[in-house]
């Protein structure tokens, strides 16, 4: 039987854990993203601090820690406050339920390597990604500024927007898996193919791209970085913001990233399902860990990728693209692979 | 397959970003790595010696009136008769530039007759003080043995040995202007760099044709006499500039690998 305060530690020392383990990711996140942007565009990118320039965040983040934290005078201030706050919580939050790895027993008990198993873990996510919008809307409106204002504004019509083909993308998963629960889809996309390669959800293709397209947007990166485009509206909703209240912003975006990639791989990519190779139990453990990371930093360096490719778009594109292709493109989805799982379940009407 | 080829258009530009990574970069990390320079670097002047050890400027001020910026500040003074600074009448008694508004045109070096100031290749000057950045007599002019002086001390930033390295402006223009007399040294030796070799390129290697002293310009093809005609100008020793070709210091190559 387990006791309350077992369950209590169990729970801390994972909260703990995903929490350091995030904010290391970050630091490993920036600089990967600095480095493969400057390969694509031919420079060396951060080279200083640390071998291959990898302290580079580390030296900037104490930077921003030890600045002054400017308050302009027409500030909200209880609700430019909480702003940050309110954009970092929901991307910390959101990792809790995406499992890492395979989960084992200690003694009888069954230790699973995610902060906690929500059986309702698809609704939980989209519910704090709608969160997030608040910290930008309020952050925006705060401000008392007109570029954060301009940057809330289209960051509140953009990310809902985007919110809905995010939700529509997820529904043929949910259909497909029958579960909302992040281990259960896991679980159902385990086992071999060819042998090696897992029995992954990216049969549902259309919903995969749809997914990430939607979860770039999602995050404000580019080519829908509209919200903070600096070239037009200087930083966006963080205009105003300095010191330690802009890295709270800074690091909730790359959290975001980073949660955007895990949450498609776990989705879609199979999770950390992957082949061990036959190795002992010993061994075995840290072939899902491994899996998961090297697809999730693989859509990371796709995210990268996207962000040195292409040009930013102009917002009535992004809305027409938004409401005129992604949504409709979801929901015909829906239809046909519902229509396509109900034929394979129950056989065709006629016969 | 137009409309394949159509669709696929956009994303073209992923292929160009990914093949990116693997070309090489054109970053020069500065100070790890130098470049080298051109062989007319315009960087900071030195003031030259003769081999002898005399001072080739002669205070006439032409460096001063020709700067456009306006930042050299010459004070010429009478030769003191017993132990003369200069082979001339006078010399250069007080002598600074500006380094904060000097542009580094080179037209001081152009204008001066002695070929007293001259450019080399050291750039790093930075300072913390702007007082600092006048350099006076005592950073411009050479040790009798020839080397240069710099406030800061040599290092791996600071590489004192570009200052012995020359300009280009006098070996880039031949002494009359006129094309006819490239490939010829019209470089007086001085304690810098002794007598340096005609230009990379420039066509020494000619068959030498001989100038008639009184229409230089008659001649067509035409090489160098001994310089008779800079001996009686320019207050120079005409005897010491010429044996300072063979006795002077070294000769810097061409070669600038510092």
């Amino acid at each position: 039987m387990l006791s309350g305060w077992e369950i209590f530690l169990e729970a801390a020392i994972k909260v703990v854990a995903i929490f350091i383990m995030l904010l290391v990711t970050v630091i490993l996140l920036v600089w990967i993203e600095r480095k493969v942007v400057a390969d694509m565009q031919n420079r060396i990118g951060p080279s200083r601090a640390g071998p291959f320039g990898i302290l580079q965040t580390v030296a900037d983040g104490t930077k921003l820690l030890f600045k002054e934290s400017m308050t302009p005078r027409k500030v909200d201030f209880p609700l430019y406050i909480i702003a940050p706050i309110a954009a970092l919580v929901p991307a910390l939050l959101i990792f809790l339920v995406v499992p890492i790895g395979r989960p084992f027993h200690i003694g009888d008990r069954l230790i699973t390597l995610q902060g906690t198993d929500l059986n309702i873990a698809v609704l939980y996510f989209l519910a704090l990604s709608s969160l997030a919008v608040y910290a930008v809307v309020l952050a925006g409106w705060s401000s008392g500024s007109k570029y954060p204002l301009l940057g809330a504004v289209r960051a509140s019509a953009q990310m809902i927007s985007y919110e809905a083909a995010m939700g529509l993308a997820l529904v043929p998963v949910i259909i497909f898996t029958g579960t909302t629960s992040m281990s259960g889809i896991v679980e159902s996309q385990a086992g071999d193919w060819l042998g090696f390669l897992g029995v992954w959800n990216v049969v549902l293709i259309p919903s995969f791209v749809v997914f990430f397209v939607a979860g770039v947007a999602e995050t404000n990166r580019a080519p829908f970085d509209l919200v903070e485009a600096e070239s037009e509206i200087v930083g966006g909703y963080h205009t105003e913001y300095s010191g330690f209240r802009f890295a709270l912003f800074f690091l909730a975006e790359y959290i975001n990233i980073f949660n955007i990639s895990a949450l498609t791989v776990t989705l879609f990519l199979g999770g950390w399902a992957g082949p061990d190779f036959g190795t002992p139990a010993a061994i075995s453990w840290i072939f899902p860990i491994f899996w998961f990371f090297l697809k999730t930093l693989g859509l990371v360096f796709v995210f990268v990728w996207i962000r040195a490719s292409l040009p930013r778009m102009r917002y009535d594109q992004l809305m027409a693209f938004g409401w005129k292709r992604m949504i409709p493109l979801s929901l015909i989805w829906i239809v046909l692979s519902t229509l396509a799982i109900g034929v394979r379940r129950f056989g065709l009407p006629w016969s | 397959m137009g409309w394949f080829s159509d669709m696929l258009g956009p994303f073209s530009g992923f292929a160009t970003t990914f093949r990116q990574m693997f070309k090489p970069r054109v970053t020069i990390q500065y100070p790890k790595e130098m470049r080298t320079k051109p062989q007319r670097f315009h960087g900071r002047h030195v003031l030259n010696r003769y081999s002898d050890g005399m001072e080739k400027c002669i205070g006439c001020e032409l460096c001063a009136g020709v700067c456009p910026a306006r930042c050299i500040y010459v004070r010429g003074a009478d030769n003191p008769p017993d132990e003369p600074v200069s082979p001339g009448e006078r010399f250069g008694f007080v002598y600074e530039i500006n380094m904060l508004r000097c542009i580094f045109c080179a037209l001081c070096v152009e204008a001066c007759p002695t070929e007293a100031i001259t450019m080399t290749h050291l750039f790093e000057m930075s300072v913390t003080e702007r007082a600092d950045a006048i350099y006076t007599k005592d950073e411009l002019l050479v040790d009798v043995d020839g080397t240069p002086r710099h406030p800061q001390p040599d290092g791996p930033l600071i590489d004192i040995g570009e200052l012995k390295l020359g300009d280009g402006w006098m070996r880039a223009t031949s002494p009359s202007g006129r094309a006819a007399y490239e490939g010829v040294v019209a470089w007086t030796a001085s304690a810098t760099a002794g007598l340096r070799p005609p230009e990379q390129g420039q066509s020494g290697d000619r068959e030498p044709v001989t100038i008639d002293p009184e229409e230089p310009d008659a001649t067509e093809d035409v090489t160098w006499e001994e310089p008779a005609a800079v001996a009686d100008g320019g207050a120079g020793d005409a005897a010491a500039a010429a044996d300072a070709a063979d006795t002077g210091p070294e000769a810097v190559t061409e070669d600038e690998s510092s």
